[in-house]
């Protein structure tokens, strides 16, 4: 009998991929990870994603379902490799993704090593996406939901880890898992979603970062375009791209963020004109399939996990950087943030957006300019190390 | 799922015999006066109360008034330790406190809350590479003002037998009470208390094949002791709350059971122990023993294995049907180190990996085959999983 192992939350996706399985006839273990959060102690975490009442869920699912669970905590790694992470890109003026870092290095690296030494062949999540084989090659597709793909935050898997991934529910809509859920007669049928940032006890991260990482929230200066100081900002963390409220600053235009410049600890701002931009470059960039285009190709990007679709032009740099140029300006385009590639319903690949350019063709004669800028390259390279194969950092 | 299951963590605990069971049965719903009644039902099951107690006075070769029954191993370790320690306080005998490093949880902590929310003085004494005090060690701890000693018979952890005795002549010497925790020797090892020579010993039912929630605090007569938990007369004041009858009738039966099949039981456990050790230190590279290669309790098995992390061993093996235990407080599932194996002299890298096999009436020779078969599996994975790229 194959084994696989499911990461239970004592939500209702996880709790119907495991029951799916059940019934699909595999050997299932379930594990749910302790993650960290605020509280420190294991037994009062305030990670929203694993409390004791979630614990109790999971263990009642794994129970109904007659197959054996276990936790394991996972917070020193998870606080390390996702927490400081989260900390430093905000640092580094940069607006992270927490959950694409967990699920590349917590879920689909600790998790896996873990369970494939348990002798399972698949580690399944409750992800809303789909894995298709092609002539033993692995892609990963959207989630068959619109509404609830979740294939963003999976971009950062490849060849080695689709191998072994399973999400059960990626081919059903959410009121189709929720049926489901009380067909197989599971305590979670109507649980609330569970939320983003989950190691934030109360969701709010700039109170998160007050009380974690004060000098995220220096107050420096607010500049226009034209380096003229209009006011002062509360610290970077506080803005973000595209940004319109809360400038406090009396101008006869409407004014927008427009760039964070953490070298000079300035939010710089400009008309909406100002923000549009057409380009934008990629570090770290991952192809799923494990073979970088070797010319320019067109695909639709989403630059956050709830953005729209945007078509654009890719064009592969050396380096495991890629420029996107996309067809209509877009005004909020933010560093730190991963831009997700598609082709269709299969997900090529993604990049963390290093910087904003204003044009295609004058980000071509900046691009000479970056390659020299000590100081951007050595906050690109704090965004985490090499992934082996050029993967995502 | 068909898995074969392999219970190897007796030391947790074990099943109740079913003659136990069988004594039992009649103290619930048909012998259920309270044995501190004055009418006859009271007088029926303080009947059966006071001939446990005169088995279990048998066993430890003590009177029966010196025979307290408690609801568990861990009540009667604090019940001595602040038993005494009270007493000798209120006395102004002094205020210094003697235990080893190696304790249980129940000595340990409770030593630790007297030292910090009582002002006592705790002397922690170190063990050697087998988890082994030096009653020399103790000797030299003893101060003018020490005022109870305790250390354990037999380690949980590692199942290293202490020199009891020894400690209690240097104890006896000094007119200090000395106070064990058999818990671990309960239904193994001789239990006879004036060949032991302590003052206080405690013992819990469910180690033996006897049920959970019953415990003894033999304690000697004319030992210094204020009662920690108040309230009625029962026990001759030294642990008030009305009294499990029927939970004290299967700690005696099983007691008196496990005495008398003690020597052959112990032979036969002692013979699948050592297959099992040599089988997995010649099958598992950068394995070690823990605890005392001779000195230890007949069924224990422990070890360590470089660069692993125990609790991950666990999950491994419960998934191939094997139970077994880290033998480490460690329930948090983080990849702490057993004190008692860092106690021992071992680095952190191997610390994080032990593991303790506790054999008991159930297993067999069999289940030696399929643990010397899955368990050097299960480490070479978890060792791979570290270094290789999935």
């Amino acid at each position: 009998m194959t084994r696989v192992v499911v990461a239970m939350s004592g939500g209702v996706d996880s709790s119907v991929a495991a029951a799916l399985l059940v019934e699909q006839g595999y050997e299932v273990i379930g594990i749910m990870l302790r993650l960290w959060g605020e509280g420190g102690d294991a037994h009062a975490s305030t990670n929203r994603c694993c409390t004791l009442e979630d614990m109790e869920l999971a263990y009642r699912v794994a129970d109904h379902l007659g197959i054996p669970f276990y936790v394991l905590n996972v917070a020193d790694f998870f606080k390390q490799t996702v927490v400081d992470f989260f900390i430093r890109e905000y640092l580094a003026g940069r607006t992270p993704n927490p959950c694409l870092r967990c699920n590349r290095f917590v879920r689909f690296d600790w998790l896996l090593r873990r369970a494939l030494a348990l002798g399972a062949e698949y580690l399944a999540t409750g992800h809303y996406a789909r894995v298709r084989e092609v002539d033993g090659r692995y892609q990963l597709l959207r989630g068959a939901d619109p509404r609830k793909d979740q294939s963003y935050v999976l971009a950062v898997l490849g060849q080695r880890e689709l191998r072994h991934a399973m999400f059960p529910v990626g081919g059903y809509t959410k009121e189709e898992v929720r049926a489901l859920a009380r067909r197989f007669g599971l305590p979670v049928a109507d649980k609330p979603e569970s939320q983003d940032l989950c190691f934030i006890a109360d969701g709010d991260y700039r109170a998160f970062l007050r009380r974690h990482a004060p000098e995220a929230l220096r107050p420096g200066p607010i500049k226009d375009t034209g380096g003229r100081i209009l006011g002062q900002h509360q610290g970077l963390a506080f803005y973000t791209i595209g940004q319109r409220r809360g400038l406090g600053i009396a101008a006869g235009v409407p004014l927008y963020v427009v760039d964070i410049d953490p070298v000079e600890n300035a939010v710089i701002v400009g008309t909406a004109e100002e923000l549009g931009r057409r380009a934008c470059l990629l570090e770290g960039v991952h192809f799923i399939s494990g073979e970088i285009p070797p010319g320019p190709f067109r695909a639709t990007v989403k630059i956050r996990y709830r953005a729209r679709e945007v078509p654009a032009w890719i064009i592969p740099l050396p380096e495991g950087r890629a420029r996107v140029v996309f067809d209509e300006p877009m005004r909020d385009l933010t560093p730190g943030q991963a831009a997700v590639m598609y082709d269709g319903e299969v997900v090529l690949g993604l990049g963390l957006i290093a910087r904003l350019e204003r044009d295609p063709a004058g980000a071509e004669s900046r691009w000479g300019a970056l390659e020299v800028d000590s100081k951007t390259d050595e906050a690109v390279i704090s965004c985490g190390q090499p992934m082996r194969g050029g993967g995502w950092p | 799922m068909a898995v074969r299951t392999i219970y190897m963590d007796h030391s947790a605990t074990t099943p109740v015999d079913p003659r136990v069971v069988e004594a039992m049965l009649p103290y619930f719903a048909e012998v259920y006066g309270n044995s501190a009644s004055i009418h006859r039902f009271g007088r029926a099951a303080a009947k059966a109360l006071e001939e446990s107690r005169r088995t279990v006075a048998a066993i430890l070769g003590c009177h029966p008034t010196e025979i307290v029954f408690t609801g568990s191993g861990t009540e009667s370790d604090n019940l001595a330790l602040r038993g005494v320690a009270f007493a000798q306080r209120r006395a102004g005998r002094g205020n210094h406190i003697i235990v080893s490093s190696v304790e249980h949880h129940a000595v340990l902590n409770t030593a630790r809350q007297l030292e910090e929310v009582f002002g006592f003085e705790v002397t922690y004494l170190p063990v050697d590479e087998y988890g082994m005090v030096n009653p020399e060690d103790v000797g030299r701890a003893i101060r003018k003002d020490t005022i109870l000693i305790s250390v354990m018979y037999a380690n949980n952890e590692v199942g290293t037998i202490q020199p009891i005795a020894e400690i209690a002549r240097i104890a006896r010497a000094k007119g200090i009470p000395f106070h064990t925790d058999a818990v671990q020797a309960g239904g193994m090892l001789d239990l006879d208390v004036g060949r032991l020579g302590v003052d206080l010993l405690t013992l819990s039912a469910h180690k033996f094949y006897g049920p959970k929630g019953v415990g003894v605090l033999y304690i000697r007569q004319g030992t210094p002791y204020l009662p920690a938990i108040t309230g009625g007369g029962h026990e001759r004041g030294r642990r008030a709350g009305t009294v499990n009858v029927a939970g004290i009738v299967g700690l005696a039966t099983a007691l008196r059971l496990a005495q008398e099949s003690r020597e052959s039981e112990n032979a036969r456990l002692r013979r699948l122990r050592d297959r099992l050790i040599q089988g997995i230190l010649e099958r598992v590279p950068d394995a070690r023993l823990t605890g005392h290669p001779t000195e230890r309790l007949p069924h224990h098995a422990s070890f360590v294995f470089k660069g692993i992390n125990g609790e991950e061993l666990l999950l491994a093996l419960d998934v191939e049907g094997i139970a077994a235990s880290t033998g480490s407080a460690c329930t948090s599932g983080r990849p702490e180190p057993s004190e008692v194996v860092l106690a021992m002299g071992f680095p952190h890298e191997w610390a994080v990996g032990s593991l303790r096999l506790t054999l008991g009436k159930s297993n067999t020779d069999e289940d030696i085959d399929v643990v010397l078969e899955v368990l050097p599996r299960a480490v070479a994975s978890l060792r791979a999983m570290q270094a290789v790229e999935v």
